[in-house]
């Protein structure tokens, strides 16, 4: 039959593999996203960080799993169990380790993730969506943290939730009741630790890898950026693969994969010999079990958060609310996710901008770092100063992007990328 | 006004909590000793687990701790905990104070705190310049007053091994310009069973307990962790190696 020497052509594969081609696309998903991804050559250091933020979400999965195997989500309860998979249950204590360590080490990660991008124009088209899909990424990141640093129920869980669900509350008329219908309360309650369970548990990290399988395809679809800010696709070898780039498999699966081993030599450092990050990723008052009566002395959303925090404490309240500074808040993160449409440069990587642009970056990744330290710090003497100038510094990046991206003199990009074998 | 009233409590008191903290720190809080414990040493730790249970145990309890877990990590042989546990408890059972927590709290005007956890919410030095810093001050209801912790509802309850320190008051002058009273220092009062250096030995070796029942596995948590980075050092090391076998290709 005609048909049958169509596909001898083709020569189809024979045993399981075989079996599974004809019905499901394995062979052709593994070239396309693995054997066959061309990757730019060039990566440098800041490569490093996708493949890690994709396996702390694996840790964290994983870990989650098995703590949720343990863990009760009751008020009188969790607490307790925390203990308990901290004491009883056999190396309980090295998977809550492995994920409240993983929870910042997932935000470490991202960040640099996101300052790559930064770098290097990452966000400039044609990669707008897969900007925005790693901003989606990022938000749902943010929840997920907030939510699961509730489940532990200490106090700094109780208060810091306390704290940032009533930023709610001042949204004009309908904040009253949009604070009740999140906590499902009148306070944060056993009901509140319940549904935040289940966000944190079920809702979240379901929503996580739907976005990050998105953001992946995306990536694979428009093809990676690179140090030099070049498209490699505009340069084609005879085979119709790009000149500049390399197989994903194996070349960035080893780089990876000693990236990988760095990062878990410092992320296993942390977890053996300072599980609580020095205070910062296990903080002191959540060691004392969630007590309404009782606020903690110093209030301060974990690290991760902090930047934020920051802004929401610069910005002063008039017209009778304190809506003003919750805006802000959100318009930081509103902002971030413009990025494409506010950078107006022609050239993508800071490598052949001017020095208006690299200055402004450098000043804006101190600010992020400032204002992180001064979220972190009690509103008192100059902080509270300090915290406003930085505030300005952050939203004067972005608003004034689209006319100090395009000031002064930009290199010439070269025709393909730089790189220097070794 | 409901909005305002959940964002004024919720919020504002957590910031005026916040000043109040960052005011206290400047003007330098209570001064904390360093603890000096060794969570490594067996044998302090066993001298903790006797203090602990001899003073301690009465009135506070470590709900989360097992005797047979302390049994089996301080090289406590497991029939001899018959001898220091309570009747009818089970070598399983968790540290708990046979004072009524209700009770307690009618007595002292405080429920005495759990212990478990005590050392990872405060910190070591504060436990140890706590117990070293109680003082006579006949205000008080149980005669004694704390310099890290004023107002302790605490009664001095190794005063019979310290002996009652003495406060020797200065007077200062106050933020509102009134001359104050203050605790400039504290000096030996009658003496105790124990010498000063001996007290001090004892409440480090208490300290080291209670810092090791906040977790009972951070001393075999570091051990493993050496071998864990030492592997992932040579993993590393292997990776690269691997990494630029296959890179020579790329030119």
């Amino acid at each position: 039959m005609a048909s049958t020497e169509s596909h001898n052509a083709s020569k189809p594969q024979g045993g399981l593999n075989g079996w599974i081609n004809a019905r499901f696309p394995l062979d052709k998903m593994l070239r396309e996203h693995i054997t066959e991804y061309y990757a730019p050559k060039n990566f440098n250091f800041w490569y490093y960080f996708g493949s890690l933020a994709l396996f702390v979400l694996i840790l964290q999965l994983v870990t989650g799993i098995f703590l949720t195997m343990n863990y009760k989500p009751s008020a009188t309860e969790a607490f307790g169990a925390v203990e308990y998979i901290m004491r009883d249950v056999e190396w309980g204590w090295l998977i809550r380790y492995l994920h409240s360590t993983g929870a910042s080490a997932f935000f470490i990660v991202i960040y640099l993730h996101m300052f790559r991008a930064l770098l290097y124009g990452s966000y400039k088209a044609p990669r707008e969506l897969l900007w925005l899909l790693g901003m989606a990424i990022y938000l749902a990141l943010m929840a997920e943290a907030f939510m699961g640093y509730l489940l532990p129920w200490g106090n700094m869980s109780f208060w810091g939730a306390q704290v940032i669900v009533s930023l709610f509350g001042t949204i004009p008329v309908i904040g009253d009741g949009l604070v009740e219908w999140i906590r499902g309360d009148y306070y944060i309650s056993d009901i509140t630790l319940n549904r935040f369970f289940a966000l944190h548990v079920v809702a979240l990290p379901l929503v996580l890898v739907f976005l990050v399988a998105a953001h992946v395809l995306a990536l694979h679809e428009v093809g990676s950026n690179n140090p030099d800010g070049v498209e490699i696709k505009k340069t084609k070898g005879a085979d119709g693969k790009p000149l500049d780039g390399i197989p994903f498999h194996p070349y960035y699966t080893v780089k990876d994969l000693f990236g990988l081993g760095v990062f878990l030599t410092i992320f296993c450092g942390i977890v053996f010999f300072k599980p609580d990050g020095w205070g910062m990723f296990l903080e002191a008052p959540n060691f004392e079990p969630a007590n309404p009566m009782q606020t903690p002395p110093h209030i301060a959303p974990v690290w991760y958060f902090t930047p934020f925090y920051a802004i929401l404490r610069a910005v002063p309240s008039f017209l009778g609310t304190q809506i003003w500074g919750v805006i802000a808040m959100f318009g930081a993160i509103v902002l971030l996710a413009l990025l494409p449409w506010l950078d107006r440069s022609p050239v993508k990587s800071m490598r052949y901008r001017g020095w208006v642009p690299k200055l402004a970056l450098a000043v804006f990744a101190v600010t992020f770092v400032m204002l992180g330290y001064l979220g972190l710090k009690p509103a008192t003497g100059i902080f509270p100063l300090l915290a406003r100038v930085f505030t300005v510094l952050y939203f004067a990046y972005f608003l004034l992007m689209p006319w100090w991206s395009r000031m002064g003199a930009t290199k010439p990009v070269p025709e393909r990328v730089t790189y220097d074998a070794h | 006004m409901h909005i305002k009233k959940t964002w004024l409590v919720a919020v504002a008191a957590g910031l005026m909590t916040t000043m109040t903290h960052g005011a206290l720190a400047s003007s330098e809080g209570p001064h904390l000793a360093s603890a000096g414990n060794d969570i490594f040493s067996q044998a302090s730790l066993q001298r903790g687990a006797r203090n602990f249970v001899g003073y301690c145990l009465g009135c506070h309890s470590a709900k989360y701790v097992r005797w047979n877990r302390v049994a089996a990590d301080l090289g406590i042989p497991e029939a001899d905990l018959k001898s220091i546990q309570f009747t009818g408890q089970r070598p399983f059972d968790t540290m708990v104070s046979g004072m009524p927590p209700e009770a307690a709290k009618r007595w002292f005007g405080n429920a005495p705190p759990d212990m478990s956890l005590l050392a990872r919410a405060r910190g070591t030095d504060y436990i140890y310049s706590y117990l070293m810093s109680f003082y006579a001050d006949d205000s008080r209801p149980h005669g004694v007053n704390n310099l890290v912790l004023p107002g302790t509802a605490m009664p001095h309850v190794l005063a019979g091994l310290q002996g009652l320190q003495q406060p020797v008051y200065a007077t200062h002058t106050g933020e509102d310009g009134k001359p104050q009273s203050v605790v400039e220092k504290l000096e030996a009062g009658d003496a105790g069973q124990l010498a000063p250096e001996q007290y001090a030995s004892f409440v480090r070796d208490t300290v080291n307990f209670i810092e090791y029942i906040g977790e009972p596995v951070q001393a075999k948590r570091r051990t493993l962790g050496v071998w864990v980075v030492l592997f992932l050092l040579v993993f590393t090391a292997f990776a690269y190696l691997l990494k630029q076998e296959y890179w020579k290709d790329v030119k």
